[in-house]
């Protein structure tokens, strides 16, 4: 199927590491279409041309591409960024080496860090301001002249303005950069109170100097993705994924690469969260399982929460907004051994993608996840998804588990098999449960929605384990990052960091400021050339009780105009009473209340489409869906499963456990105690067989 | 022992352990002091019903607190038996170091877990308290001769007798701190963790039964054993020594040796601290059970696959001599015991680096340094700034050690210094790494840091609690020490030392003068001639290292452009050779 020159096209992308998944939805005709081609490391904008060729002739029908990208990403985790200069303080070029003190392990002294920015490449001006913004030391623009130059001499591509306090008054920063500009011969210039002034200088310039590491590959490489489009033809707009889940113009992606850090894996959670939605379930879980982790994320009455921060890798700090994912190291690729004291373990040790599973026949001899799903029956050795292998070496995943994990335990082959599952399943359960029990929520009030290759085998079990009433296969999980890309809205995402007591603060300038950034995200929205169903600008303190570190997010019930936000200090205190007493149960009366930051988000809301296009066409049956039986290891036994091509059963079909769906990128296993049933959008419910009734 | 499917209990291991750590993230978030909600200065687990031995530990509370919790618990389970036995609902509450291990503020909180009636186990949570009375804000009393001037000191009392709630406790607890309403906000962050164990863990023993948990645990310690044993036995056997001394107590200016001989006979192991100091005048003293747990914390590191549960110490024995530094009894001050179980912790890795090289790693920093740092402002506020500060890790056979770590018994971080700025009237004019602080080796020590305060109010007292001024961080397999600890402080224009090196009281500041805290790096590890001279050329390149320690330490000629002289490199590297 190829879509013809007719009416507006949007196209959402997702770049994996194996595969670019590409999720197109026609708005003139409400049709969609997917895509799937292998990624294209180096440079990822062939794999992308690539795959938007398979379903689109000419690319002037594509009014938006809307990307989630791993090259950010990628870059901090392999470390090939730019090299990168900074510019900072006299007395503390090493903040950004001597991080908060902390190492990466708590036990074992083996630890390592080597900053992404040398030590050499990290020169100091004289210039101070104090916590309150006095300004002490006017910056000497000569000595940021000198510096310059020496770090270009050095060999630097970017550079980082960072001075302490600058947060509270960024004066010098501003003046050093008038400096800067005068001989840094290009754009790659960032500066920390420019991209967070908020108090905190480690996390602070370890955001800002990892953004200009970024700026350099992440900006050519988007403007070779944006050449070679218009080269095509192609004359709507690129968006880009943030990790707070909203998208932004490829000009503020430019500026601000660092906001992509979890670009691909925000877009999924955004998907899973509006399909549970629209299937009528507003709190969901969403899991996705690749070849090495287990990712985790919480979405309650449809919002997904936010993260302030996250650490990249040890010492790399990124912080900003960012859709709260817990991560374990629970895969398909993970190993399963027996340690010295006789326990079976799983994980997180990996054999990732390559070699793999014992099962790929690529080298790796102990036994992983996927060996075990594939010894019970619950994969198809004979017909692997992916398309990357022919077929699975089954006797060689068995032998592996004989020999690693059947034997240490005196158990037999099976037992084993079926033993490295619910290990690896109980450890994803205990994923679900920080991030939902452990949040004080009800996992019985919620429903897991795996996405992703691998997850569709284990969820069943994982609502059992956690209690959670059931689980939502969308239709389509191994493009559901792509098609969160289509329905994401463009979000701008400003914290300000304010520091007073809510006694003393000045409501009047605080109301100026919450304007003045209203109008900037305005002015970004308007910028980027989009067309938005609505706008929405929420305004959020971080506040906290003197003597506590811990803040508090503060939403505030303001709508912010032109001439003023509304805002006042009985506002600001019952909403911090009402979220405290959320958050802990009472107040603390008589202890003075401090007001930390200002966090504002600007956001753009993007048209939705109806998911219903999704469902299964009509005049499908049931019968014509099964493609035969297998045989498959559960609680203890063989079993007889039903074996249906996924995509081809009709709305409303009902299939007992134990059963086996597939799909091209997917094999969904319904344990014997589960059904599953098709909704009216394609999704597949998995319920228990008592609960269904 | 009834045979537990293998499955069962890889599960019920991950549920056990989730449980604990749960109690410690409750305490975290709700935490009213810093020391615990941002230095995880606390912990929490399960323990024997009847021996109060540790059976599951949070993962991510302060590590020496795993060894010190058993005792804790012990402590209560006497006393509640001397009181006709626990009941449900009861809560018991006390500091007492010489009982329950590590320093005064330390409160634990301990309560009896029930299950139809039976007593099944018990749940414990440790915190660390901003202030519990004493001479001196904060509880590090340098100059502490009793722990009566250390603060409070509560045996086991109990806060909830039979669920009834007995404020009056709480009220005597409030009276005799300075900080009554941290205080307050600690112990029901603390009280709440101890709900949402019991809670937990009900649900757990409704799912499988408790005969099939109580299994899971018996069988959990016996497998710690075996492993543990089995690493014993992977070492040669053999009698390996070190000792290692404190600069002194901050009363006597005599230093304070700690003799340890490890021995090491197939699958058990001896740890005799025969020769140590006898107990001192000064608050560096520990009791016996905070030794053992710091014993456990040193292995720990060692052997990182160990889990946190008593069959560890099986194989172990220990001989710690009566009244000497490591076993105390009241009222000898405890209060500086961050400084003593580091020593303790350097000496397991000195003696156990002769008989597994490949396993040890150099001796990190060594001290905590806590330096206070308190006045009025103008309006007569009182401040007080505390902090601890960082240092270097040893090398180790992967790598040179980190720069600017947090010590082996905590996983604490330090405060921003924009948070500080803000909160205090200081400036920081230094916050830097320390060059040639590292020790030398084929593998160098981590350096230290230079932090440099200056005071923007008109006046302020100020006292150091450190350690590592006279004898450094030492290297192991051939690595050399470290730089020693290095505190000076402005008095008028002059720079001053404390004459007993690393602890001082009652040092006076006025506006614009500073102090200066140089800390120690980490040991090296391997021979420093091993090292290749290009990683020499590097380290001088990027100012870790100078020139002058390179030829020195190094047998390296490099100039201060870090510019390798190869054949005088060559020459100074055969001269050693000879």
């Amino acid at each position: 199927m190829s879509i013809k020159r007719a009416g507006r096209t949007v196209v959402g992308v997702d770049v994996g590491g194996t595969f670019t998944d590409l999720f197109f939805l026609n708005e003139a005709d409400g049709s969609c279409t997917v895509a799937k081609v292998p990624s294209t490391r180096g440079d990822q904008s062939i794999g992308i041309r690539d795959g938007i060729g398979q379903r689109v002739d000419d690319l002037s029908a594509i009014s938006t591409i809307v990307h989630g990208t791993t090259v950010g990403t990628n870059a901090l985790l392999e470390r090939k960024g730019a090299r990168t200069g900074v510019i900072t303080t006299e007395g503390f070029r090493d903040v950004l080496e001597m991080r908060r003190r902390d190492r990466p392990k708590t036990w074992g002294l083996w630890g390592t860090f080597d900053p992404i920015v040398p030590r050499d490449l990290r020169l100091e001006v004289p210039e101070r301001v104090l916590a309150d913004g006095t300004v002490l030391i006017p910056v000497d623009t000569d000595a940021v002249i000198a510096a310059a130059r020496t770090l270009l001499e050095r060999g630097a591509e970017s550079v980082c303005l960072f001075f302490i306090n600058a947060y509270a008054n960024p004066a010098n920063e501003q003046a050093a950069l008038d400096a800067l500009k005068s001989v840094w011969p290009n754009q790659h210039i960032s500066v920390a109170s420019d991209i967070l002034p908020e108090i905190r200088e480690f996390e602070r310039g370890s955001t800002a100097s990892l953004n200009a590491y970024l700026q350099p590959p992440v900006g050519s490489y988007l403007q070779k993705l944006e050449a070679g489009l218009r080269d095509g033809g192609f004359g709507g707009e690129v968006l880009i994924v943030q990790s707070n889940g909203g998208v932004m113009s490829v000009d503020t992606a430019r500026r601000l690469p660092v906001r992509t850090a979890l670009s691909g894996p925000a877009a999924g959670v955004i998907a899973g969260a509006y399909i549970a939605q629209n299937a009528g379930y507003p709190n969901v879980i969403t899991c996705d399982m690749g070849g090495t982790s287990f990712d985790v994320s919480l979405v309650a009455e449809g919002q997904s929460a936010l993260a302030a921060q996250t650490e990249i890798d040890f010492g790399m700090v990124v912080r900003t907004p960012m859709i709260e994912i817990t991560t374990i190291g629970a895969g398909g690729g993970s190993i399963a051994h027996v340690d010295r004291g006789g326990i079976l373990q799983v994980g997180p040790e990996s054999a990732g993608s390559d070699p793999g599973p014992v099962c790929y026949g690529l080298g790796n001899d102990r036994p992983t996840v996927t060996d075990a799903n594939t010894v019970l029956g619950r994969i198809d050795a004979d017909s692997p998804i992916g398309g990357k292998l022919q077929k699975l070496d089954l006797e060689a995943a068995k032998e592996a588990i004989r020999r690693h994990v059947a034997e240490p335990l005196g158990i037999e082959v099976m037992a084993a098999a079926e033993a490295i599952v619910r290990v690896a399943n109980a450890r994803m359960a205990g994923a679900i449960r920080l991030v939902s029990v452990e949040r004080g929520h009800d996992p019985k009030s919620f429903v897991a929605m795996p996405f992703g290759g691998g997850g569709a085998l284990h969820t069943g079990a994982l609502i059992k384990e956690v209690g959670l009433s059931r689980a939502l296969v969308p239709r389509y999980p191994g493009v559901t990052s792509a098609l969160g890309c289509v329905i994401a809205d463009m979000r701008h995402d400003r914290v300000e960091t304010l520091n007073a007591m809510l006694d003393d603060l000045d409501v009047a300038a605080l109301d100026q400021r919450i304007v003045g950034i209203a109008a900037d995200g305005e002015g970004l929205l308007d910028r980027a050339g989009v067309g938005f169903e609505g706008r929405d600008c929420r305004v959020e303190l971080d506040m906290l009780y003197l003597g506590q570190t811990h803040t508090v997010a503060v939403p505030l019930p303001l709508k912010v105009g032109k001439d003023g936000s509304g805002v006042t200090r009985d506002i600001i205190q019952s909403a911090f009473e009402s979220a405290y007493r959320a958050a802990f149960g009472r107040l603390l009366d008589g202890i003075p209340i401090r007001v930390m930051n200002l966090r504002m988000a600007s956001i753009g809301l993007r048209p939705k489409f109806d998911l219903s296009i999704l469902a299964p066409a009509p005049g499908l049956t049931k019968a014509a869906a099964l493609k035969g039986t297998r045989q498959v290891w559960a609680d203890g036994g063989w079993h007889e499963a039903a074996v249906y091509d996924r995509l081809a059963l009709p709305v409303g079909a009902e299939v007992d456990g134990p059963a086996i769906l597939e799909q091209a990128d997917t094999t969904v296993f319904v344990e014997p105690d589960l059904k599953g049933r098709v909704d009216e959008f394609g999704n597949l419910i998995i319920e228990r067989k008592e609960a269904a009734t | 022992m009834s045979a537990l499917d293998p499955v069962t209990l890889a599960v019920l291991r991950g549920r056990l352990e989730q449980i604990a750590d749960e109690m410690d993230a409750t305490l975290f978030r709700s935490a009213f002091n810093p020391i615990i909600a941002e230095a995880h200065d606390a912990s929490h687990g399960l323990y024997h019903a009847e021996t109060g031995e540790t059976l599951v530990q949070g993962k991510s509370g302060l590590p020496v607190f795993v060894g010190a919790m058993a005792f804790a618990v012990k402590a209560v389970i006497d006393r509640a038996a001397a009181q006709g036995g626990p009941k449900p609902g009861d809560v018991w509450i006390f500091n007492d170091p010489y009982d329950g291990g590590t320093h005064l503020s330390d409160f634990k909180l301990v309560r009896p877990f029930f299950h139809d009636g039976t007593l099944f186990c018990w749940l414990a949570s440790v915190g660390h308290w901003h202030d519990v009375g004493g001479a001196v804000p904060g509880n590090y009393n340098p100059a502490a001769t009793e722990c009566f001037q250390e603060g409070m000191l509560i045996p086991p009392v109990k806060l909830f007798d039979a669920g009834e709630y007995r404020p009056d406790i709480v009220q005597i607890l409030q009276a005799n701190s300075r900080l009554p309403g941290s205080l307050y906000g600690d112990l029901n962050g603390q009280i709440n963790a101890l709900e949402l164990g019991q809670k937990r863990l009900a649900l757990l023993l409704d799912e499988y039964g408790a005969q099939t948990v109580s299994d899971a645990l018996e069988e959990l310690k016996a497998r710690a054993a075996t492993l543990m044993r089995d690493l014993i036995a992977s070492l040669p056997d053999g009698r390996y020594k070190a000792e290692d001394f404190l600069d002194n107590d901050g009363i006597d200016d005599v230093p304070l040796k700690i003799a340890l001989a490890i021995e090491v006979r197939g699958d058990r192991m001896h740890l005799d601290f025969t020769g140590t100091s006898k107990a001192c005048a000064g608050p560096v003293n520990i009791a016996r059970s905070t030794a053992i747990a710091s014993c456990y914390v040193a292995l720990k590191h060692v052997f990182q696959d160990v889990p946190a549960n008593a069959g560890v110490l099986v194989p172990i024995d220990f001989t710690i001599p009566e009244d000497c530094l490591l076993s105390v009894k009241a009222p000898k001050p405890v209060g500086g015991y961050t400084e003593t179980i580091l020593r303790v912790i350097d000496t397991v890795f000195v003696a156990l680096a002769a008989a597994a090289p490949e396993r040890v790693n150099g001796c990190a920093y060594g001290t905590i340094n806590a330096l206070s740092l308190a006045g009025h402002r103008k309006d007569g506020r009182r401040w007080v700034m505390f902090s601890f500060f960082g240092g270097g890790h040893g090398g180790h056979p992967e790598g040179d050690g980190l720069n600017h770590g947090n010590a082996p018994i905590s996983t604490a971080t330090i405060p921003p210094l924009e948070i500080l700025e803000a909160a205090y009237p200081v400036r920081f004019t230094q916050w830097a790494l320390r060059p040639d602080s590292g020790g030398a080796g084929e593998s160098r020590g981590g350096c230290g840091a230079v932090y440099e305060i200056e005071l923007l109010e008109e006046k302020a007292d100020a006292f150091l609690f450190g350690e590592r001024g006279r004898y450094s961080p030492p290297g192991v397999v051939g690595g050399g020490p470290a730089a020693s600890n290095h505190f000076a402080y402005q008095d008028g224009d002059t720079w001053r030392e404390p004459p007993m090196a690393s602890k001082m009281l009652g040092m006076k500041l006025s506006r614009g003068r500073r102090v200066r805290l140089e800390t120690p790096g980490g040991g090296g590890y391997g021979d420093p001639a091993r090292r290749s001279p290009d990683a020499v050329a590097r380290d001088v390149r990027l100012g870790y290292l100078s020139p002058e320690a390179a030829r020195r330490d190094y047998r390296c000629a490099i100039d201060d452009r870090g510019e390798i002289d190869l054949s005088a490199t060559e020459a100074l590297r055969a001269e050693v050779g000879q």
